[in-house]
């Protein structure tokens, strides 16, 4: 059984969002019609089908909309590191996306946590947007 | 759609391990077993339909083939675990279109044992994997973990309502010859449960399985001249709200259930209060609890009220899964959840302590993907 970490592909509409996460910086695409911020990133405007977009760094701050504390290794990547908390982001700009909370013991997480951007390499190119309390 | 249909043949193969058949196997005998059941000579039917099953190229066709059936209508449908429940709307869809007359629909999986078995974890693709494997995310787990307790969250829901949920559908399944789990469970085995991902503890999962089944859907005229009752499909819908549940527009709190359930009983013309029995898509304890809510037999948040006391068990206020669900009966992705409605209604079909007595009307669910897909069938002894 393949036990390597698996690691994002980057493509067309997301090595952007990749590389600034490698020069941590947390990008997202911001629509250049209707200014909506999106994520995951995509070629055309879900709000107004705009192809026209320009990537924008954002704050990195959020709050926690939920999470669950994976305890069993059901990945076997990532056995070695449970327990671990996986979390979705909202964004203070509005973009919603998963990560994990790092930085406090998963009892510590709670809904509504204000929560901030790290960034944790894993390898020359890659490097996870992770979050933290603030 | 202008004409009536009904559910006119049903088939179950054996779930749990079952290492003497193949997957295509399965498919096959659950079709047979269909066929057989509706009475009909297998070169009638001129529609079939299957899950994506693996992704073996236009695999639908395949299993027609085997089956010696050349049809003038088939796909694949895809849908996660809404797949069976939607495909009895694709089969009314297309038969009311005209392109045919009769529709065989079949889901397979072999999970636990063979050759034919997945081994290998998926491969990091776009999509799902992008943005959420590289975290550490298991998949479905994780989604419905983190949208219970969001539920908990928003409306103080506790953990023994999961449990309760578990118990409820082991208890089906112990009554059940053809279940994988039937061995009882008690709150104490509940709480002992590891946890997988928390709020989840393995008895707020699914059972993983071999097995397979298959339904037949045609008009209610044709319907009539089968050996057995027709039971039509009174009222359907569907809603996809979402392929990501970190879609920023997504509520984890609700289901599809909420906008397919409404247009399935307007359809029906009957409301929550009509229905007899109900097979609700059980991938995990809180998915079930979210249906009850989202489908209006109790209000937003009282779910975890409504699951106590037995009210979901069989002899209760609306008897839920009675064949025991996903959870304990054996995961075939919702397609079991079909063939029990239909058995349920016809009556005197399942084991007697597992009968809702003098069930007329029931409601059948079906949810895929990260709370994406969702489809509801009302099915009815009674023509519309």
């Amino acid at each position: 059984m393949n036990t390597k970490r698996p690691l994002p592909r980057p493509d067309e509409d997301s090595e952007v969002f990749w590389e600034g996460c490698r020069a941590e910086e947390l990008r997202m695409q911001e629509c250049s019609e209707c200014h909506t911020l999106r994520f995951r990133p995509r070629p055309v405007c879900p709000e107004c089908l705009s192809d026209q977009f320009k990537w924008t760094p954002v704050s990195g701050k959020g709050r926690v909309y939920t999470f669950g504390v994976v305890r069993s290794g059901v990945l076997p990547s990532f056995r070695e590191e449970v327990p671990y908390v996986l979390a979705l982001i909202d964004l203070e700009e509005g973009p919603r996306m998963t990560s994990r909370i790092v930085g406090c013991e998963p009892e510590a997480v709670e809904i509504g946590m204000s929560v901030r951007v790290l960034f944790e390499a894993l390898d020359d190119t890659i490097s996870l947007p992770y979050f933290c309390p603030q | 759609m202008n004409g009536t249909y009904a559910i006119v043949g049903v088939g179950e193969t054996p779930v749990g391990k079952v290492p003497e058949w193949s997957k295509t196997g399965l498919a096959l005998l659950a079709a047979k077993r269909a066929i057989e059941d509706a009475g009909m000579n297998h070169k009638e039917i001129d529609g079939v339909l299957t899950s994506q099953m693996g992704g073996t190229f236009i695999y639908s066709l395949e299993v027609a083939t085997l089956l010696g059936i050349q049809p003038r209508y088939t796909t694949v449908m895809e849908l996660g675990g809404a797949t069976s429940v939607c495909m009895a709307q694709q089969a009314m869809a297309a038969i009311d279109a005209g392109l045919c007359e009769t529709v065989l629909c079949i889901h397979a999986q072999k999970q636990q044992t063979g050759p034919t078995r997945p081994r290998h974890t998926p491969p990091v693709d776009r999509g799902f994997d992008e943005f959420d494997r590289p975290f550490g995310h298991p998949g479905a787990i994780a989604v419905h973990a983190m949208a219970a307790q969001r539920h908990m969250y928003e409306y103080g829901t506790p953990n023994v309502a999961f449990g309760n949920i578990a118990m409820a559908m082991r208890k089906h399944a112990s009554l059940n010859a053809n279940a994988q789990r039937r061995e009882p469970m008690t709150l104490d085995d509940y709480w002992a449960s590891r946890w997988v991902v928390e709020p989840f503890r393995l008895l707020d999962c699914c059972q993983v399985s071999d097995g397979a089944g298959a339904f037949i859907v045609t008009s209610a005229d044709r319907a009539k001249d089968l050996r057995k009752a027709p039971i039509y499909i009174a009222g359907y819908g569907q809603f996809h709200p979402h392929r990501f549940i970190s879609d920023q527009h997504a509520d984890a709190t609700r289901l599809g259930a909420h906008i397919s359930g409404p247009d399935a009983f307007r359809r029906a013309g009957i409301t929550p209060k009509d229905i007899d029995v109900a097979e609700l898509y059980d991938c995990f304890t809180y998915v079930v609890l979210s249906e009850l809510e989202d489908y209006g037999f109790c209000e937003k948040g009282e779910g975890a009220e409504f699951v106590q006391d037995g009210q979901i068990e069989i002899g209760g206020r609306l008897p839920v899964n009675t064949h025991g669900g996903l959870l304990s009966q054996g995961h075939v992705e919702g397609m079991l959840h079909v063939v029990e409605g239909v058995r349920q209604l016809r009556g005197g079909e399942v084991e007697p302590k597992r009968q809702v007595p003098g069930a007329r009307r029931a409601l059948v669910s079906g949810h895929g993907g990260q709370m994406s897909t969702h489809g509801t069938l009302i099915l009815s002894r009674d023509e519309p």
